[in-house]
């Protein structure tokens, strides 16, 4: 007979949870779920060695196990600190945790520009999402951000080095999901910066993935660009037969109107990736044809993408036409004649990278 | 039935009295009020000539703000379209190019800028959202007109004379507002 495995019982905010040994305290309270689950902005399930650099998944723990119950001095990175039977900890139940995570994003912010009216990654951000729950309205800095040289990494990613908080998430990606790694953190301290070394393109076949694993629009899809702002495309979950045996083929299509903006890999409830996708899925199949369609993508509604997406909305029926005896009502005015933004003779989805000016020199 | 208020009054039903019967006197009455009218404070003004001082919480048609030195602040960020609850308002962005710092105070910017005066309920939200004190309403009247392409107003339309090139026309522009 096997011997039963022995849990452990874990208390977190006064909810207690049998998990498996070996189970970090995160992980244990996203088994919870809820309020009680530290955020994590390096911390990544899917990629081997993440966590430990952010530190706005800080908790405290009141008692360390049932053997040792001393608590521990010092507030411990949940996404690295296993989890020991009997173990107490306090998330948001600590006032020394809420003060520590306040002074966390106070400090990523330090350095991050106040960029989000430009920036893709704006409304799936999750720093913005951080500071919105624990950020302060102003500021305390007084210096200029740092900056630095424009890097161009390729084709497809576009790098914008003042964004990144530094979490490794794609140095990972680019170690574990591809052969070889050609970017990576150069320089230390306030000089670190995610570049190649000598101007190089990264064009491995997955390392389009390290644009959803960036928690900033440090690392965004250049063909996406500009094109539009997150919360006017509607996400469709898709898959299609990929000739990469590595690529799971499944991805959320971006659309606005029949134009496919955007192709990302699915993200769960912590928004991780759920399965990675190649390059060639994520930025050269953006026709519908490509794509097999399951049906929309379900967003949480407190997010700004579900905006305007209402539940169990009934629409009236239209009267008009029983009411004319099936004659159409006579337009007064098709709006294309008149305006000029998405004008149907122009898909921004089909131009490479972002638009230019030259791109809208006038046909009329 | 109980009454709401206690300021509900029961109609007089008598009859008239021969004073009220002969109808004369109470017509001389209401000819005297109206006859004292002329003599009074008119309220209203001849509008196109003279205009009334506008309030300072007005909303009138949008105006695209530049900067100090004429450079369009819109960034295209989408806030004001979305906080536009009838939906009025549409933009396409694109990125500057080199050479175009002088045009665009922002890496990118709003390529297409429309907004739909039909649509418009000139509630100011977008205002609001802007955070580039970009967008904000004038203190001009939407005009009237029989035909509606003239309703869709294009960045053009709506940008604000450059500050640099056209100080005087720039301040009209921007009237008391900021």
């Amino acid at each position: 007979m096997p011997e039963e495995k022995k849990l452990f019982k874990v208390t977190i905010d006064n909810i207690t949870i049998e998990v498996e040994p070996g189970t970090t305290i995160l992980n244990a309270a996203r088994k919870i779920g809820g309020d009680v689950v530290p955020p994590a902005m390096c911390y990544y399930s899917k990629l081997k060695a993440s966590g430990g650099k952010c530190r706005t998944c800080l908790v405290e723990v009141a008692a360390g196990s049932t053997a040792d119950p001393r608590p521990m001095p010092k507030l411990v990175a949940s996404c690295r600190t296993n989890v020991m039977d009997g173990m107490v900890v306090k998330n948001i139940t600590s006032e020394k945790v809420i003060e520590a995570r306040n002074g966390v994003v106070e400090f990523l912010l330090i350095n991050h520009p106040l960029d989000c009216p430009i920036c893709d990654q704006a409304g799936e951000c999750d720093l913005q999402d951080l500071s919105y729950g624990h950020g302060e309205a102003g500021t305390r800095f007084e210096f200029k951000k740092r900056i630095f040289e424009k890097h161009d990494i390729g084709p497809y990613i576009q790098l914008h080095m003042t964004r990144c908080i530094l979490c490794y998430r794609c140095v990972l990606v680019a170690d574990q999901l591809t052969e070889k790694r050609e970017h990576g953190v150069l320089d230390r301290g306030d000089q670190a910066e995610i570049a190649t070394y000598i101007q190089k393109a990264l064009k491995n076949d997955f390392i389009g993935n390290v644009i959803d694993v960036c928690p900033v629009g440090a690392l965004t899809d250049k063909t996406f660009r500009f094109k539009n702002r997150v919360w006017f495309t509607k996400p469709v979950d898709a898959h299609r037969e990929c000739s990469n045996p590595q690529c799971c083929g499944k991805a959320t299509l971006w659309y606005r109107g029949d134009e496919v903006f955007r192709v990302t890999t699915r993200k769960d409830q912590w928004g991780e990736a759920e399965d990675w996708i190649c390059n060639e899925c994520r930025f050269e199949k953006k026709q519908t044809s490509d794509w097999i369609i399951e049906g929309p993508r379900k967003i949480n509604r407190h997010s700004v993408i579900s905006q305007g997406h209402y539940v169990g909305v009934q629409k009236p029926q239209e009267v008009l036409y029983d009411v004319l005896d099936g004659r159409k009502p006579r337009l007064f005015m098709n709006i294309h004649d008149v305006s000029e933004v998405n004008e149907p003779g122009r898909d921004l989805s089909k131009i490479e990278g972002p638009a230019h000016s030259t791109d809208f020199i006038e046909k009329k | 039935m109980q009454s709401l208020t206690n300021r509900s009054k029961q109609v007089e039903r008598k009859p008239m009295t021969l004073w009220e019967k002969m109808y004369v006197p109470a017509i001389a009455k209401g000819m005297s009020i109206t006859f004292g009218h002329m003599f009074k404070k008119k309220p209203t003004v001849n509008y196109p000539e003279k205009q009334r001082p506008f309030s300072p919480v007005f909303r009138g048609l949008h105006v695209l703000n530049r900067d100090e030195e004429g450079r369009e602040r819109c960034t295209a960020c989408g806030l004001c379209a979305l906080a536009c609850p009838a939906e009025a308002i549409t933009m396409e962005a694109a990125e500057r190019l080199p050479g175009e710092e002088n045009l665009y105070r922002e890496e990118k910017y709003a390529a297409k800028y429309e907004i739909n005066m039909l649509r418009c309920i000139f509630c100011g939200l977008c205002e609001e959202a802007c955070p580039k004190d970009a967008v904000y309403l004038s203190e001009t009247f939407a005009p009237a007109n029989y035909n509606r392409t003239t309703f869709i107003y294009r960045k053009e339309d709506l940008l604000i004379p450059d500050p640099k090139t056209q100080p005087a026309e720039y301040a009209k522009a921007k009237g008391n507002k900021l």
